[in-house]
């Protein structure tokens, strides 16, 4: 049972692409869903502006806040039904990166806290941020040597 | 008003390129996910992606691509602050919030709530 749901979470996409899956739904809905998951980010953004938050803060109090939401919807059940509906236009934004952290973290309770939730909370994330974290220190090499050069 | 409706067109512009990959090649949503936030690097190393930031506001950074931008130039501004040792320390700085905003409501959530018996 517990795997029937991990396989829908994570494959629910690649499943739709079963014989008759109509494209143009699917790329609607992506828009639809993203759309509106970036708007609600922005309306998050234009809150703390009128606060008079400078520009990092409002950037950083911004994704903390996204993906609590994220976090939180998943935690619900819900994020699994914007997921199905939405696609890429739910795991593309960070509330997706949350998302896929408290889903499998979920999911893999019953395997204990350190090796269950603590190892599968990084299943999706995890490859994320190695290549996310790994790219950004190629990017500064190449900077640093160039600065050196010019 | 007009901020949101940008950040809509673009968040959702970004988000049909990546349904695109799902639908008409094998990537998985999980390999999605990890091209977006390199091509944020890429992109953001180049100053590509501040144009679209600039433009659609959350439409450009609630992305995963946005991400990636933030460890690109953070690197570059810690490069430029303090050196080389910046390489190894201005991308996690930078996304140090998103990082751990992400491990902090992920592990609470996970631990409060029960996953859904699909019946």
């Amino acid at each position: 049972m517990k795997k029937q749901i991990s396989k829908h979470e994570y494959q629910r996409l690649v499943d739709e692409k079963a014989p008759g899956s109509h494209y143009v739904k699917n790329l609607f809905a992506a828009f639809i869903t993203g759309g509106a998951i970036c708007s609600v980010g922005q309306i998050v953004m234009l809150v703390f502006k009128n606060f008079g938050a400078d520009k990092e803060t409002t950037a950083s109090a911004t994704s903390i806040i996204m993906i609590f939401i994220g976090a939180f919807l998943t935690g619900i059940n819900i994020y699994d039904e914007i997921g199905k509906f939405g696609g890429a236009g739910a795991s593309v934004p960070i509330t997706g990166f949350s998302n896929s952290i408290v889903s499998p973290a979920m999911e893999f309770k019953k395997e204990g806290h350190v090796m269950g939730v603590g190892a599968k909370m990084f299943l999706i994330a995890g490859p994320v941020l190695v290549y996310g974290i790994f790219a950004s220190v190629v990017a500064g090499l190449v900077y640093f040597i160039w600065k050196q050069v010019m | 008003m007009i901020e949101i409706l940008k950040a809509f067109l673009l968040g959702g512009c970004i988000c049909i390129i990546g349904q695109i990959l799902i639908d008409f090649t094998k990537i998985t949503p999980a390999r999605i996910m990890v091209i977006f936030v390199v091509s944020g690097v890429v992109l953001g190393m180049f100053g590509l992606y501040q144009p679209l930031i600039d433009w659609g506001g959350a439409g450009a950074t609630v992305p995963l691509v946005g991400f990636g931008n933030v460890l690109a130039k953070g690197v570059m501004k810690e490069i430029n602050e303090v050196g080389f040792l910046g390489i190894f320390t201005g991308g996690v700085k930078a996304a140090a919030a998103g990082i751990t905003a992400a491990i902090t409501f992920g592990y609470i959530m996970a631990i409060i709530s029960k996953p859904k018996i699909k019946s």
